[in-house]
């Protein structure tokens, strides 16, 4: 690997850029392919359901063999809202490799005798968040119920273009959440990207059930392609 | 877990840039139970030293010598390592799995 290729690899990973290293490995002849230059590629249809999967993999084309490694960022799950769903989601989703990190300001259900071994952070989103980093690598879910603390989360979640976003509540909840976020400045195409009611619809009963629904949702959204996603939702 | 491999490739960058020879090995290919996925990468420098695994511990050893080689030569190489294999039966993959993992010199 030429060290200009390594280095530019390591810079777009520390930036949680999506990155594909396409090696030849009959010769070593490699090329460093960035998320954003995939759809002007020739390997366009390769690259991108290899990033979509998050997996290496050899392809063959033109009689060469060609190895895709794929450098996809871990992904973040943020929480709004150390509630009961809150105690199955988190470790669920550490169990299915995202970094989680749980918000609430209320110090009651913040502890970290109901959150062991979970990062939380026990002030309002809008101190809590922006040192968080949320970005397109990053499920949003918010779940207090509260719109004092889930609406400026949903704003800072706009903002960021996480990949999901969640909003525990029923359809009329959402509505009035919906009038309330376009009060403050959310686009309707915004609005239109929460996922409300949360979770795709499993019949879930129980905390543990709705976190297994909403991480199926949230595994949906990072895994299929955009056309069979649109089926699911 | 395949994508903590940050700091070895930082390792990589960092060996380089103090002047030692760095190979790369990268596990391209996987067949039955493989402890470790494609993309899992190892890192050696010329001391011998290396960071990550492409195994689980089953076959470093053998892939950091063939890495210095690969240092000194400058072309990479495609090993391969398995049941069916003389040197995995030496090195052994225990799980039975074969891998073929691609070394590379760095720079």
């Amino acid at each position: 690997m030429k060290l200009e290729i390594l280095k530019e690899l390591n810079a777009e990973r520390a930036a949680r850029r999506p990155v594909i290293i396409v090696t030849d490995t009959a010769n070593g002849d490699q090329r460093l392919v960035k998320a954003a230059d995939i759809a002007a590629d020739p390997l366009r249809a390769e690259l991108s359901k290899q990033l979509r999967m998050g997996k290496s993999g050899n392809v063959e084309v033109a009689g060469k063999k060609l190895f895709l490694n794929v450098y996809a960022p871990t992904a973040k799950l943020v929480i709004i809202g150390a509630v009961h769903i809150s105690q199955a989601l988190a470790p669920l989703a550490r169990s299915l490799d995202y970094d989680v990190t749980v918000v609430d300001p209320r110090t009651a259900f913040a502890s970290p005798e109901r959150f062991p071994d979970v990062p939380l952070v026990a002030e309002w989103p809008d101190v809590a968040l922006p040192p968080l980093n949320v970005d397109h690598y990053t499920a949003f879910v918010a779940v207090t119920h509260d719109p004092k603390i889930d609406d400026p989360g949903l704003l800072h979640a706009f903002d960021r273009e996480c990949f999901y976003i969640g909003a525990l509540g029923s359809r009329k909840t959402h509505a009035k959440r919906a009038e309330r976020l376009r009060a403050q400045g959310a686009k309707d195409s915004d609005i239109a990207r929460i996922h409300a009611p949360i979770g795709l619809d499993i019949g879930a009963v129980s905390p543990s059930e709705i976190a297994v629904a909403i991480m199926a949702e949230i595994t949906a959204q990072l895994r299929l392609p955009p056309k069979e996603k649109e089926e699911a939702a | 877990m395949l994508n903590r491999d940050e700091d070895i490739l930082q390792a990589a960058e960092t060996w380089q840039k103090q002047g030692h020879g760095v190979a790369l090995a990268t596990v391209v290919e996987t067949w039955g139970s493989a402890p470790r996925p494609a993309g899992s990468s190892l890192v050696i420098n010329d001391d011998g030293t290396f960071l990550g695994s492409v195994s689980g511990g089953c076959v470093e050893g053998a892939v950091v010598t063939e890495a210095l080689d690969v240092i000194a030569s400058g072309q990479p190489k495609m090993l391969e390592f398995g049941v069916a294999d003389e040197t995995a039966w030496n090195v052994g993959l225990s799980c039975g799995g074969t891998i073929r993992v691609f070394v590379e010199k760095v720079g």
